[in-house]
């Protein structure tokens, strides 16, 4: 498997480099910081007592293993490869996000850092951490983009239950971006007392590393899974990208599987035409931004360019490191699906398995809508589920001109 | 000798501590700019910290990321940042540029081609908040070659080990980050600022520059007498926002600033 001592799939190198990406492009401030967060990391992932806590929150408090579903209907529908969906969506808090913020808080108990601080978009890694917040009784503060508190308050309205205090954000695009600068300008001020933990595959060394290994856990079992219910690995797994972090999550474990196939989709928003989409990996160029060296959306002198997603967790104009490499190699393939085709997908999904699926996940259900159907039936197709999407009804709703 | 070298040499024999002065290029308009300069100069500033702005700048306050949104709102790009240090150069044959930034305005337009440029345009340093010494090997190199200075940031959180490795690879002077926090924080306290650096300039073969939350004439002066100068930024490009209608009156209002600050480190 990979990730253990026998695969020959050894990534990030000694500076953070997936390749030429990744690496720990900070304000100095924050360099012990990030050293002191490596070296901790590096010593309890193989510390017994780390790893048996760990999976007792993942097992006990988050609900794992999450299911793989069989989606007859959808596959008799489509008329073509078999589909599995795992079923990240059944997890504690809706969505895969709850994998990485246990694995971190577990860290910043032991580091004895008194508060936490998050970056949100759609609100799942937000509601993520200010559950683990709560139940570990630390404080916490959740930057999030005007915009994005608008369109996902129901997310809003959840972390302030669970004590969490959110901090709206009003520069720049006001969305996932300018969130995450925010929180690294908190994280600078108090960086003594607080754990900042990122809710994606990005940012600076090691978390990027640390986030795949602590979502690994979804390719791990859908793997073990897979071969259970087949008897044999998938063909093709694919997953919605917006950091990535679901997508590398499911994918990571099967890296060294050359016979299993990739599939990272985008938001194509508007359309990859109309510059008014959030899709990197498809239409930009290599860059610096929040602490990586990554595929980013930027102008010809370098200025971060607005996103455009239906779905607030995909509205971020880079991505992880590592998929940029895994671009760069050929190890996974990176499409994109529109606004209309991801609306597509979520009621397609609702209609035929009565599965309400997150407007970012329509993304890769969608996708496979458009594939399937060119495959035989006996290839085998797991599509990441990422995450439930109740939040999503209003947006939804309005797009169908109701008022919830 | 480079002409940082040469200014702080200078100050340093005439027990002079310096004024480096930091306004954002293009704001609020990019005819503002070369003119602002001039007047810093005549206000008393030694080195001249020119921004260049972007658009997720994630290490500044609320001031310069106004200030960069305004510059950005103007349209300058980092081509006509260097024809404003050109033009300002053509004038002032004697004081230091240093440009202010962001990696990836640098590393779009190439590290090569950045320090060809910026060589022919008379800029003498530069300092990216977000390249540590670790990610600056291309950079500092394609620089050198051109006589530039990659200048580097020590912050408090740095440990003695680090720093002597980033004083290793240090020319021009060492930015010393005061605080735990953004551009024009509140919370500078001048106390933790001389425990910090007196440990620092015991080591260090470089002048040290302290900058971050100095906002006042009181501050300036309490931690220049600690430093070999003061960086002074968010002050000034509230005084671009506030004659962001009416940029005629920056020069006159930047000048006397720059005074006030003057004269703050020169009486201590």
């Amino acid at each position: 498997m990979s990730g253990s001592n026998k695969s020959p799939y050894r990534q990030p190198g000694p500076e953070g480099r997936f390749g030429p990406y990744g690496g720990r492009f900070v304000a100095e401030t924050l360099v012990y910081a990030l050293e002191q967060l490596t070296s901790l990391y590096e010593s309890v992932k193989d510390d017994e007592e780390f790893q048996r806590e760990l999976a007792d929150d993942l097992a006990n408090y988050v609900g794992r293993p999450t299911p793989l579903y069989h989606a007859a209907r959808l596959t008799s529908e489509l008329g073509g490869a078999k589909i599995y969906l795992k079923r990240e969506d059944l997890s504690h808090t809706g969505a895969h996000k709850i994998n990485n913020t246990v694995g971190q808080a577990l860290l910043a108990k032991r580091m004895g850092k008194p508060r936490i601080i998050a970056e949100t978009g759609a609100g799942q890694h937000g509601v993520a951490t200010a559950t683990v917040a709560a139940r570990i009784g630390l404080d916490c503060s959740v930057y999030m983009g005007s915009e994005d508190i608008a369109r996902q308050s129901a997310n809003v309205y959840r972390m302030k239950m669970l004590g969490a205090q959110v901090v709206p954000v009003n520069s720049g695009s006001k969305t996932l971006k300018d969130a995450m600068n925010e929180a690294m300008r908190d994280w600078v001020t108090n960086v003594d007392t607080t754990h900042y933990i990122i809710g994606s595959v990005a940012g600076p060394h090691p978390y990027p590393m640390m986030v795949r290994d602590f979502q690994a856990v979804i390719g791990q079992e859908a793997r073990e899974q897979c071969l259970r219910l087949e008897g044999r690995l998938p063909d093709l797994l694919v997953a919605c990208i917006g950091g990535g972090s679901n997508a590398m999550g499911l994918f990571y474990p099967f890296v060294d599987d050359e016979n299993v196939d990739m599939v990272g989709v985008e938001a194509a928003g508007l359309g990859l035409a109309t510059a008014r989409h959030a899709a990197p990996l498809n239409a930009g160029t290599p860059g610096v931004l929040h602490g990586q060296y990554t595929y980013l959306m930027q102008d010809e002198d370098g200025q971060i360019m607005q996103t455009h997603s239906i779905s607030a967790g995909l509205d971020y104009p880079g991505v992880g490191p590592e998929h940029s490499y895994w671009k760069d190699i050929g190890r996974a393939r990176y499409t994109a699906v529109t606004d209309d085709e991801a609306l597509q997908g979520f009621r397609l999904l609702n209609r035929t398995e009565g599965i309400l699926p997150a407007l970012e996940s329509s993304h890769a259900v969608a996708w496979v809508a458009r594939e399937a159907r060119q495959r035989s039936a006996d290839e085998i197709v797991i599509v990441n589920l990422s995450g439930r999407g109740d939040k999503d009804i209003n947006t939804v709703a309005r797009l169908d001109g109701i008022e919830l | 000798m480079s002409r940082i070298a040469e200014t702080l040499a200078a100050c340093g024999a005439a027990d002079r501590k310096a004024l480096t002065a930091f306004i954002t290029a293009g704001d609020p308009t990019p005819d503002a700019t070369v003119p602002a300069l001039h007047a810093l100069v005549r206000g008393g500033a030694d080195i001249l910290e020119l921004g260049m702005p972007f658009s997720d700048p994630e290490a500044e306050g609320p001031s310069v990321q106004r200030s960069s949104e305004r510059a950005l709102a103007s349209g300058v790009t980092l081509s006509r940042i260097l024809e404003m240090a050109a033009e300002f150069r053509k004038a002032d044959g004697s004081t230091p540029v240093v440009l202010m930034g962001y990696v990836n305005s640098v590393m779009r337009m190439g590290y090569e081609t950045f320090a060809a440029r910026a060589g022919e345009a008379g800029i003498d340093g530069l300092i990216l908040v977000n390249l540590p010494p670790e990610e600056a090997a291309a950079a500092q190199e394609a620089l050198a070659r051109q006589g530039i200075d990659l200048i580097f940031l020590v912050a408090p959180t740095t440990t003695l080990v680090r720093a002597l490795g980033i004083l290793e690879r240090a020319s021009g002077f060492i930015y010393y980050v005061s605080l735990k926090g953004v551009t024009g924080a509140h919370h500078l306290d001048t106390v933790d600022v001389e425990r910090n650096i007196s440990t620092l300039r015991k080591v260090c073969h470089l002048p040290v520059q302290v900058g971050f939350g100095i906002r006042d004439a009181e501050s300036a002066r309490a931690v220049a007498r600690v430093a070999d100068g003061i960086v002074v930024g968010s002050l000034l490009v509230d005084i671009m926002g506030d004659h962001a209608a009416d940029p005629e009156g920056i020069p006159s209002a930047l000048q006397a600033q720059a005074g006030v600050l003057r004269d703050a480190i020169d009486t201590i």
